[in-house]
């Protein structure tokens, strides 16, 4: 174990923020996507669920991936909290990774299935329903160590199976994060998608008419959860009376998801994109300190479950150079797709033609 | 079943279903680049055609690898907590290394399948080529972390948790070379070999259709030089396994008897009861020489080792006679395609050689799936070798056998639907018969 003093762990706590706010405005709007494509409605219904399809295709892979960087930086360089965790949590996790795998294949057999009506909704149907559960897993997953109940698991023993296994996540403050994160998601995706719409302004307007019903959703459920806190997460609770970062932080959400709606209701899209970013941001940070310094609340902290700093340090090292290889790359990446959207046909023409001439920048 | 053995059954099959699709993700990308790289020197539209046909195949493989990677990474806590908490910082490297291999993968993986009009020619190659080496390097980072069980190093153990851990020392054991390169090569002589027969399947029952010989042909480019290396790679891994792990080596062999000059059992049935190999062909040193070089060398036995830590020996004897026969089998397909590439024949003329190449579609992969069979299995009671048993690793969580049949059945399934679409895809593959007609 480490002296006090190592500040390695802190930076890794960091990094992982930093992963888990990339997963959430990237593969969280993918997820989003999804539960837009399952509440598909009214006669542009074909039409949404083109759009959405597009903008999730090219890059739903590469953002599924900051989720794996979370994970192993998890058990890399807190190895004793990750077995914690996956023994605690081990049925949502499960049904959280079956919701991963159907959804990715599910996504990728409607992309190269029969384009019959009937094959590709029911690829539809599969990928849609797993969009909602996955990000709503992994809210209750986060919700059940934040409120400290996967902590307090970890030190029983011969209870039964449903108190061990069952009861620290299935409760109604650790549910309610779950709707919360799964709110979260529709809601970026939906003010993602009004921009994504470009020229069409009925597809704007049903987007925009989502985005002010999920952040409903958001309001409800962010306040239900405070309100629960008090019984089932006493230690959350004590946090957010306290003025300090995390308080800021939380004010900062409230702000961010008001001009975003005003952005919405101005139909500026562009801006009510960056100010959705924002709020979703401040929302994991908003967590991330008030939880610091414990990993696992209420009685593990970063610096006491931190692998030793020969090994931290490396780590960081290897997230070094790695970024110095990922970042220009996913510039690329997101500067070929980004820019031009809805080109998924690409895929689909049976061509045997010569390539066409690069679009210009 | 036991929880453990639940526990175990799960990770097999899930082992078992993901090193397919990382197979064809390290195999592929070398292929659609390699097509690619023929086009833009001879111009030929056919060619262009098969890089984008192999590339949504690839598309469809990576995907399904992807997630079920994921689940992989989460099952070895789930499944393995007391693994993890002991050799998670130990081998957290090369995991993370591999998250961005896998990571720069992915990237240029979305760039090449969706950037066909976006970028310029030599941009969406170099994307390929990318695609292809990262494809290697993250399959090369896992075997890493599993060689690692193998021959653990870079630390010492004090009251049953490491200490002075060295992650560099760890990732440079003994056993991480061999076992790399024998992945490396399974991967392309597996991959190249699948499609070199499937492509074979088509030439047999149209002769003059173009695509499929020029695809046939490019995918033994790969196949072929892969094949003929495996067996020296094997060659070097079983050396090392001699030295490293004396049980593997032993219940591979079905050795029970420690004796110099020891024999080379070829097939048979190990009984363990009576501790003996039965109806095997037995080559008198053979097995001193391909361990240690020397036909006079002891080669340690079972009755050296505690019952106790012995493996299944049945299972991991049979399991290395299939993976050595279907090496040699496709070593030796790989020695006739040379031969007559090397006289300037046209494969067309050989019938059964391309029968050879079809019934050798799936060979690379269940030797692959022997092979794994050989490794893990081969290190049981051990989960990681003298160091931790698996039985201590094991999750406390009860009704282990729900999950496990349930990722099962969601795996068949996702096979099955895998299958369905490829097959799919390849009925719909041109027939070209005259030259240039793209």
């Amino acid at each position: 174990m480490n002296a006090d003093t190592s500040i390695l762990p802190t930076i890794i706590a960091l990094v992982m923020a930093v992963a888990i706010n990339g997963y959430l405005l990237l593969g969280g709007a993918d997820f989003g996507g999804g539960v837009w494509d399952l509440l598909a409605s009214g006669p542009r219904r074909a039409r949404q669920r083109a759009l959405i399809a597009d903008s999730i295709g090219p890059v739903w892979e590469v953002n599924h991936v900051w989720l794996i960087l979370v994970v192993v930086l998890l058990f890399s360089c807190f190895p004793s909290v990750f077995a914690i965790i996956s023994v605690e949590l081990h049925i949502p996790l499960t049904l959280m990774l079956i919701g991963v795998v159907l959804r990715g294949s599910a996504f990728t057999f409607r992309t190269y299935d029969a384009h019959h009506d009937d094959v590709q909704r029911r690829w539809g149907l599969v990928f849609s329903i797993s969009s909602v559960l996955t990000p709503a897993l992994l809210g209750i997953c986060v919700g059940a160590i934040a409120s400290g109940a996967v902590a307090r698991a970890s030190h029983l023993e011969g209870v039964s199976f449903a108190a061990r296994f069952i009861a620290p996540w299935a409760n109604p403050f650790v549910l309610t994060l779950g709707v919360l994160t799964l709110a979260l998601c529709a809601f970026l995706a939906a003010v993602y998608l009004t921009y994504e719409a470009g020229e069409d302004v009925q597809l704007q307007d049903d987007f925009r008419r989502r985005a002010f019903g999920a952040a409903g959703v958001v309001f409800v459920a962010a306040f239900g959860a405070l309100a629960l806190s008090g019984t089932y997460a006493p230690n959350v609770r004590r946090t957010m009376g306290t003025f300090d970062v995390s308080f800021l932080l939380h004010l900062a959400t409230g702000a961010f998801v008001v001009f975003a709606i005003l952005a919405l209701m101005r139909r500026s899209y562009r801006v009510a994109r960056v100010f959705a970013a924002a709020h979703v941001s401040c929302f994991v940070w908003g967590w991330a300190f008030s939880t610091y310094p414990w990993i696992l609340p209420p009685d593990v902290t970063f610096v006491a479950a931190a692998a030793p700093d020969a090994v931290l340090e490396l780590i960081l090292v290897a997230l070094a150079l790695g970024a110095l290889v990922l970042a220009p790359s996913l510039v690329w990446l997101f500067r070929v797709f980004k820019r031009q959207p809805a080109a998924f046909d690409d895929l689909h023409e049976e061509t045997t033609g010569e390539f066409h001439a690069p679009n210009p920048p | 079943m036991s929880d453990l053995l639940a526990a175990r059954s799960q990770m097999a099959m899930s082992l078992a279903f993901h090193i397919i699709f990382a197979m064809v993700g390290i195999g592929m990308p070398v292929l659609m680049v390699l097509a690619e790289w023929r086009y833009t020197r001879t111009g030929d539209p056919l060619l262009l055609d098969l890089a984008k046909r192999w590339a949504k195949g690839t598309a469809i493989l990576f995907a399904v690898g992807a997630v079920s990677g994921t689940v992989l990474s989460f099952e070895l806590g789930l499944l393995w907590p007391g693994f993890m908490h002991f050799a998670g910082a130990i081998i957290g490297m090369p995991f993370s290394l591999e998250g961005f291999a896998f990571f720069t993968e992915a990237i240029f993986l979305s760039i090449y399948l969706y950037g066909w009009e976006r970028v310029s020619r030599r941009a969406h190659l170099v994307a390929g080529v990318l695609v292809a080496v990262s494809g290697a390097l993250s399959g090369v980072f896992v075997v890493i972390a599993n060689a690692w069980m193998n021959a653990p190093r870079g630390f010492r153990v004090v009251d049953g948790l490491p200490v002075d851990i060295d992650p560099i020392a760890a990732m440079l054991n003994p056993a991480f070379g061999p076992q790399a390169l024998h992945m490396t090569l399974a991967a392309y002589a597996g991959t190249g070999f699948a499609v070199a027969g499937i492509h074979a399947w088509f030439v047999l029952k149209q002769p003059k259709n173009r695509f499929h010989r020029h695809a046939l042909s490019l995918a033994l480019r790969m196949a072929v030089p892969a094949a003929l290396l495996q067996p020296l790679s094997g060659d070097i891994s079983a050396k090392l396994v001699a030295r490293t792990q004396p049980a593997k080596l032993a219940a591979m062999e079905g050795h029970f008897t420690t004796q110099s000059r020891a024999p080379l059992h070829i097939g048979g049935w190990p009984d363990e009861a009576t501790r003996t190999t039965r109806f095997a062909i037995s080559i008198p040193g053979g097995l001193s020489f391909l361990a240690f070089g020397d036909f006079d060398a002891e080669v340690q036995g079972l009755d050296r080792i505690p019952e106790e830590d012995w493996p299944p020996v049945a299972i991991v004897h049979v399991a290395f006679q299939v993976m050595v026969g279907l090496g040699v089998f496709l070593a030796a397909i790989s020695l006739w395609a040379a031969w007559l590439r090397w006289r300037r024949a046209d494969f067309v003329h050989h019938p059964w050689l391309l029968r050879a190449l079809v019934a050798a579609i799936p060979a690379g992969f269940i030797a692959t799936e022997a092979g794994w069979i050989v490794t893990e299995v081969g290190r049981q009671p051990w989960i990681i070798q003298g160091v931790l048993r698996t039985r201590d690793a094991v999750t406390p969580m009860p009704g282990l056998i729900v999950p496990f049949l349930f990722f099962t059945a969601l795996y068949v399934f996702l096979g099955v639907m895998v299958l369905y679409l490829l097959m799919r895809q390849m009925r719909h593959a041109p027939k070209l018969t005259s030259p240039g007609s793209g």
